[in-house]
């Protein structure tokens, strides 16, 4: 088996996330995903801190380490120095490279990100972008969402934008040798892995599910299940 | 005042210019609104190279771009900042400002983590670049010359038919100061960055309990939708909060915060037809630059108000603007363009 702390120690967040942390619940006080979440950073700090393989494989499979919002108000106010949002950020980061993310709702839905904010930077060399959000998924736009959509040109024109052209300004095409390094760049620093890590375990997932799953885009059963389904009791 | 330790070094001139993926999709006049205050007005140089990408923040900050990845990402940003010879970035968005500034703070505790990013980046690019001397979010520039916005006001921040201070609440993205409080003006505990505008712009800055509570994004906690009750629920405690000193406005400084302290009042009025301003109106939600453009006397539908969801008419009116009600949705060359519907507001 093994030892994750000693993996969790290979990244530095980690590294400068946590020196000794006391207990005193700072992190939690703050916190706008304990708020509404049965979540307390506190307690995975806590569990790291022990270096209990058992409790932190427990960890990297559940539902806890995706509650994060990763405002990173707790590192303002921890008294020792510690900032409990990076420790969840390398927690993060292993429970995908180890393919345990996939064991809990709210791990799952990295499919879902990656499947669109991630694709997203190589498609258009941008996280978000006007043409990327869909009004079907994001009905809190309003309806002045729909609108933009439809007069987007004549908007952006307006407004100073370059919707979709060479040259500076808003929502500016990038220019495909730009895409081309950001690509080099992914591929050189295991951003590319990351992703292909992402898709292979999800992949695996779908099929003992019994879900349908295809090899691009989102009009599947599985990118669908992982956007949408709440299934568990996430709150108090 | 901001007191001495709690000032932060804002340079003065010739900055290399980074967008945002959210400010230029939902408000890409501030974007230009910014650009056109510091060359045009101000007589500043900024410098935009049309090759710089978004720096995966959003990403990054939901789990799917490693560490390594968004440092190179960085790099490269600093390269073309090198090769266009500029020592100053001046950033767009609050999330990749917290990310510059985690990254430099990475590269002075972990030095091979740098040296390891200049390998990555020649490997990728061939490209070669050097840390910036200054670091500076726009607001910070914009905060720097408030007083120079304030001698050309035109509309300061008094509500005309009162003659008393508009009364603004001002909301600073978590990412600005919270995680490394010296890049910030005024730290994480002081932050002056907006309050200083709304004072010397003329109006007054609202205190209230949840005045520094995130607003919600959460980034994976808005960007699944099965995950978007938390992102509303903190909206509706910072709301809840500020209600009762009947805020006229909200300013904000980060992309996520204007877009989401905007979008999620209409989803709070649709799903419990609650509101939160007076006489059962929604606040408007305004960034710097918008605010600084009515301040200046700027046309509202030039600058982008019109493609909110809460429309800012109400403050239009408290401020003594003069618009044009007609003019609100033309193109550039004065066609008539389709009318939105349900906005609120308006």
């Amino acid at each position: 088996m093994e030892n994750y702390l000693e993996l969790l120690k290979q990244d530095i967040r980690f590294v400068e996330g946590l020196k000794a942390c006391m207990n005193c619940g700072i992190c939690t006080a703050i916190c706008p995903a304990a708020e509404f979440y049965d979540y307390d950073p506190r307690k995975i700090v806590d569990t790291v801190q022990k270096g209990d393989n058992d409790d932190i494989e427990k960890l990297l499979k559940s539902e806890t380490i995706w509650y994060c919002g990763e405002c990173m108000s707790c590192k303002t106010r921890c008294p020792r120095g510690n900032t409990p949002a990076l420790v969840v950020m390398s927690l993060r980061t292993l429970s995908q490279k180890l393919g345990f993310f996939t064991e809990s709702e709210k791990g799952r839905q990295q499919f879902a990100i990656k499947r669109t904010v991630g694709e997203n930077i190589f498609k258009y060399g941008y996280c978000v972008a006007t043409y990327a959000v869909r009004p079907d998924m994001h009905r809190e736009q309003g309806p002045v969402w729909q609108y933009i959509l439809d007069n987007s040109r004549d908007i952006y024109e307006r407004l100073g934008g370059k919707i979709d052209e060479l040259g500076e300004g808003p929502l500016r095409k990038i220019p495909e040798d730009a895409k081309e390094e950001l690509r080099k760049i992914f591929e050189i620093t295991g951003g590319t892995e990351l992703f292909e890590t992402i898709e292979v375990h999800s992949k695996k997932k779908a099929a003992e599910m019994g879900l349908q799953f295809d090899d691009e885009g989102i009009d599947n059963e599985y990118f669908i299940m992982t956007f949408t389904s709440s299934e568990k009791k996430h709150t108090y | 005042m901001v007191w001495r330790d709690y000032q932060k070094e804002i340079a003065d001139d010739h900055f290399f210019y980074v967008r945002s993926c959210i400010r230029q999709s939902f408000f890409p006049g501030s974007e230009q609104f910014f650009l056109h205050l510091m060359r045009d007005v101000l007589g500043k140089d900024v410098y935009e190279n049309p090759s710089h990408t978004t720096c995966t923040g959003i990403g990054y900050h939901a789990d799917v771009v490693p560490f390594s990845t968004i440092q190179t990402v960085i790099a490269r940003h600093y390269a073309l900042m090198k090769e266009a010879g500029y020592k100053n970035i001046a950033i767009s968005c609050v999330t990749s400002f917290g990310i510059y500034t985690e990254i430099l703070e990475t590269w002075k505790h972990f030095p091979e983590e740098l040296e390891k990013t200049r390998e990555y980046l020649y490997k990728a690019t061939g490209r070669e670049f050097d840390v910036p001397e200054n670091v500076v979010h726009t607001s910070d520039l914009v905060y720097k010359f408030r007083d120079q916005i304030a001698a050309a006001a035109k509309y300061p921040l008094i509500n005309k038919q009162t003659g008393e201070p508009l009364r603004v609440v001002e909301h600073i993205g978590c990412h600005y100061a919270k995680i490394f409080p010296k890049y910030g003006v005024g730290g994480a505990e002081f932050p002056q960055v907006l309050s200083g505008m709304i004072e010397s712009w003329g109006g007054q800055v609202i205190d209230y309990p949840e005045r520094r509570h995130c607003c919600g994004f959460g980034f994976r906690q808005y960007l699944v939708q099965a995950n978007r009750g938390y992102s509303l629920s903190n909206t509706v405690k910072k709301f809840s909060s500020m209600k009762a000193y009947k805020p006229d406005l909200v300013l904000t400084n980060c992309p996520g915060c204007t877009m989401f302290m905007d979008k999620w009042q209409y989803t709070i009025k649709e799903m419990e037809g609650t509101t939160f301003g007076d006489n059962g109106e929604s606040i408007p939600v305004l960034t710097y630059e918008e605010l600084a453009a009515l301040v200046m006397g700027y046309n509202p539908w030039d600058i982008g108000l019109q493609i909110h969801m809460v429309q800012s008419e109400p403050l239009l009116r408290k401020m003594g603007i003069e618009f044009d009600p007609s003019d609100k949705f033309r193109t550039k060359d004065g066609r008539q363009m389709p009318i939105p519907k349900n906005l609120i507001n308006s």
